[in-house]
C-alpha cells in the first residue's frame, strides 16, 4: 500500500493511474507474446501453404521476425503506441479502423447485456439478502445457480429457437436488417443477444450482491441501528445499502470482464457483427494482428474499466484515499 | 466429515448436486457399455432422425450418428477435460500462493504482479488469446482454462498462507525448530485444505463451461471427437429440422454444471465458516 498521508481524491486517482502502467505492460507483453509462442514461423503459417519461399522471406523481414525479441517488443510497442496495429494479410486493410469498427458492435452488445445484468441481479441480489431464508430468496438464489450454471452458447441458441425461429418475434442474427435503419433496428436485434449475454451476468451478480449485503447486514453498526429502534426500512436503506455501495461496485467491474469475455462467444451464436466474432475467424485464419490488436484493445478496455471502478471506490468511501 | 454428512442432511440441493455429479461419473465410466453403438459411426440414410426412433433413443445427428452413444463419450470428455484442467490449475496456483505468501518478498511482488496481469484480461478472452498462440485442440483447451484459473488459486492460498503464519501455533513450532519447509508442508497447507476443496468444486462447472466453450467455436475439442460444446456448433445449422439435436448436448453440460455448482455452493457453506 502506498504511504500514508494521501492528499485527497487527486492524488489518489493519480497514484492508482500509475499503478495500471505495470498492468498494462504485462497485458502488452502477453499480447506480443501471441505470436511468438505459436509454433513454427509465423510468418509461414499467416501466409498459408500456397506461399513462395521469396514471400514468407519478405514477410519474415516485414515483420522484424529475424531481430531479437526484445528489439522486436520494442519496434512493435513504438507503433502500437502511434496507433499502428499492423496489416491483416487475409482483410488486405490496416488493423486498427477494423478492431475500432467491430469495438463499437461489441460495445453495444455488452452495454445492454450491462443494463439487464444490473437491472436484474442487483434487484434479486439485495432483495434475496433483505429477506434472507425467505420464499423470495430461495426462488431467487435458485433462479441464480440455474442461470450461471447455463452456458451462455446455448442460452443464444434456444431462445433464437424459440424466439426468432419458432414465435419470429425478433431476428435470429446480425445486427441490422438488410433495408432497416436506425436505433430501433439495431435495438430490436440487440434484444436477444443482450438477453443471452445480460442474464448469465445477472445471475452471478446477484449471487455475490447477496452476500456482500449479507456480509453489511451483520457488521455491528447495523445491529445498533436496530437496536436503537430504527425502523427496518431506514436501517436497510441507510445503513446496509449504503455501505454496501463498494462491494457492489467491485463486483460490477468484475462482471464487465465476464460480460466482454462472454461477447466472443454471444456475438458468435447470433452472428453479431462485434471483435468477438472477428477473433474467432482470425484465430482459424491465423491471423495474428488482427486477434493482437482485438486482445489488446479488450484488455485495455477491462483495465480501465477497473481503474474507474478504483476510483468510485474513493468517491464513495473517502477513507480509502488515505490508505 | 461429520460437518460433511450434517451438510447433506441439512441441504437438500447440496445433495441434489452430489447426486448430479454423481449420475453424470457414473455415466462416462460406464459409457462404453450403455451407449447403444459406437459414437463415430456414420449412417447417411437416417440423418437427423428425431427422438425415439427405433434403434436411437435420443436421434442422430447431421451425419446419422446415435445422439446417446455420443452424449455418453462426449460426457467421457466433458469430466476429463474439466477435472484434468483444474486440477493443474489448482496444482500451479496453490504452489504460487504457497511460495508468494510464505517465502514473501520480491517473490511475492513477482508472483502477484504476475497475477495482476492475467487478472488484467477478462476470463474467457485470455483463454481465446492462449489458444490463438499454441492452436487449436483438445490439449491446448485444457493448458489454456487452467492458465486462465491460476490466479484463482493463487490468491486464495496466499491469503490463507498469511493468515496461518500468523497464528500461535505456527509460531510455536518455529520456536521448537521446525524447518520452514516441513512448516509449509504441514501446518499451512493443511490449513489450505477446506478453502482449496470448496474452490475446487466451485471452479470444475466453470472450467466444464469455458472448455465447452472453446470447443464450440471452434478452438477446443475437434471433429469427429463427440464432444458437447463441438455438438452444440455443429447442430446450429440444423436448428429449424432438428432442434433436439441442439437442445440435448448443452442440457447435459447444464445439468453437469449445475450438479457442481450446487455441491460446491453446499460445501462451501459447511467447511468455510465465515460465509455461514
Amino acid at each position: 500500500m502506498a504511504a500514508v498521508g494521501g492528499g485527497g481524491l487527486p492524488a489518489y486517482a493519480l497514484r492508482r493511474l500509475l499503478l495500471a502502467v505495470p498492468v498494462l505492460f504485462g497485458v502488452s507483453v502477453l499480447v506480443f507474446a501471441v505470436l511468438h509462442l505459436a509454433p513454427g514461423d509465423p510468418a509461414a503459417i499467416m501466409l498459408g501453404a500456397q506461399a513462395t519461399k521469396e514471400d514468407v522471406a519478405r514477410l519474415h523481414r516485414d515483420l522484424g521476425l529475424d531481430q531479437p525479441l526484445v528489439i522486436q517488443y520494442v519496434r512493435w510497442m513504438g507503433h502500437v503506441l502511434r496507433g499502428d496495429l499492423g496489416r491483416s494479410i487475409p482483410l488486405g486493410r490496416a488493423v486498427l479502423p477494423e478492431v475500432l469498427l467491430r469495438f463499437k458492435a461489441t460495445l453495444v452488445l455488452t452495454t445492454g447485456a450491462l443494463l439487464i445484468a444490473i437491472l436484474l441481479g442487483l434487484a434479486a441480489g439485495i432483495v434475496s439478502a433483505v429477506r434472507q431464508y425467505t420464499w423470495l430468496d430461495r426462488i431467487s438464489m435458485g433462479v441464480a445457480v440455474t442461470g450461471v450454471s447455463l452456458p451462455v452458447f446455448w442460452t443464444g441458441i434456444m431462445l433464437i429457437l424459440l424466439f426468432a425461429l419458432q414465435l419470429q418475434w425478433f431476428p435470429s442474427s446480425g445486427m441490422s436488417s438488410p433495408y432497416g435503419s436506425g436505433v430501433a433496428d439495431v435495438l430490436w436485434h440487440l434484444v436477444l443477444p443482450a438477453v443471452t449475454l445480460g442474464t448469465a451476468s445477472a445471475a452471478a451478480l446477484a449471487r455475490l450482491t447477496r452476500s456482500s449485503v449479507l456480509e453489511i447486514i451483520r457488521q455491528d453498526y447495523v445491529r445498533s441501528a436496530r437496536a436503537k429502534g430504527l425502523a427496518e426500512r431506514a436501517v436497510i436503506a441507510r445503513h446496509v445499502l449504503k455501505n454496501s455501495i463498494n462491494p457492489i461496485i467491485t463486483v460490477l467491474g468484475l462482471q464487465v470482464g465476464f460480460l466482454l469475455g462472454g461477447a466472443i462467444l454471444t456475438e458468435t451464436v447470433f452472428s453479431w457483427p462485434g471483435l468477438g466474432s472477428m477473433m474467432v475467424r482470425a484465430i482459424q485464419a491465423r491471423d495474428y494482428p488482427l486477434v493482437q490488436g482485438g486482445v489488446l484493445l479488450i484488455a485495455t478496455t477491462f483495465v480501465l474499466v477497473n481503474l474507474v471502478v478504483d476510483l468510485l471506490y474513493a468517491v464513495f468511501d473517502p477513507r480509502i484515499r488515505y490508505d | 466429515m461429520t460437518d460433511l454428512v450434517r451438510m447433506f442432511r441439512k441441504s437438500s440441493s447440496a445433495l441434489f448436486g452430489l447426486g448430479l455429479v454423481a449420475v453424470m461419473a457414473v455415466l462416462a465410466l460406464l459409457a462404453p457399455w450403455l451407449a447403444p453403438r459406437d459414437p463415430d459411426v456414420i449412417d447417411t440414410a437416417r440423418r437427423l432422425a428425431p427422438i425415439l426412433t427405433a434403434g436411437h433413443p435420443l436421434g442422430t445427428d447431421e451425419f446419422g450418428r446415435d445422439l446417446l452413444s455420443r452424449l455418453l463419450y462426449g460426457a467421457r470428455i466433458s469430466l476429463m477435460v474439466g477435472l484434468t484442467a483444474t486440477a493443474l490449475a489448482a496444482l500451479v496456483g496453490s504452489l504460487c500462493g504457497l511460495l508468494a505468501g510464505f517465502v514473501g518478498r520480491w517473490v511475492d511482488q513477482v508472483i502477484m504482479r504476475s497475477i495482476d496481469t492475467l487478472l488484467a484480461f477478462p476470463y474467457f478472452l485470455l483463454a481465446v488469446a492462449i489458444i490463438a498462440a499454441l492452436g487449436p485442440g483438445l490439449v491446448n483447451g485444457m493448458v489454456a482454462v487452467a492458465v486462465v484459473n491460476i490466479p484463482f488459486y493463487g490468491r486464495i492460498v496466499r491469503a490463507t498462507v498469511l493468515s496461518v503464519k500468523q497464528t500461535d501455533y505456527v509460531e510455536s513450532a518455529r520456536a521448537l525448530g521446525v524447518s520452514e519447509l516441513r512448516l509449509a508442508l504441514t501446518h499451512v497447507l493443511r490449513n489450505c485444505l477446506a478453502p482449496l476443496i470448496v474452490a475446487v468444486t466451485l471452479n470444475v462447472g466453470g472450467m466444464i463451461t469455458a472448455l465447452a466453450g472453446l470447443s464450440f467455436l471452434g478452438l477446443g475439442v475437434q471433429p469427429p471427437t463427440s464432444d458437447w460444446g463441438s455438438m452444440l456448433s455443429a447442430s446450429r445449422q440444423y436448428l429449424n429440422v432438428a432442434p433436439h439435436v441442439a437442445a440435448l448436448p448443452g442440457m447435459a453440460i447444464f445439468l453437469t454444471v449445475l450438479g457442481f455448482n450446487l455441491l460446491g455452493d453446499g460445501l462451501r457453506d459447511a467447511l468455510d465458516p465465515r460465509l455461514r
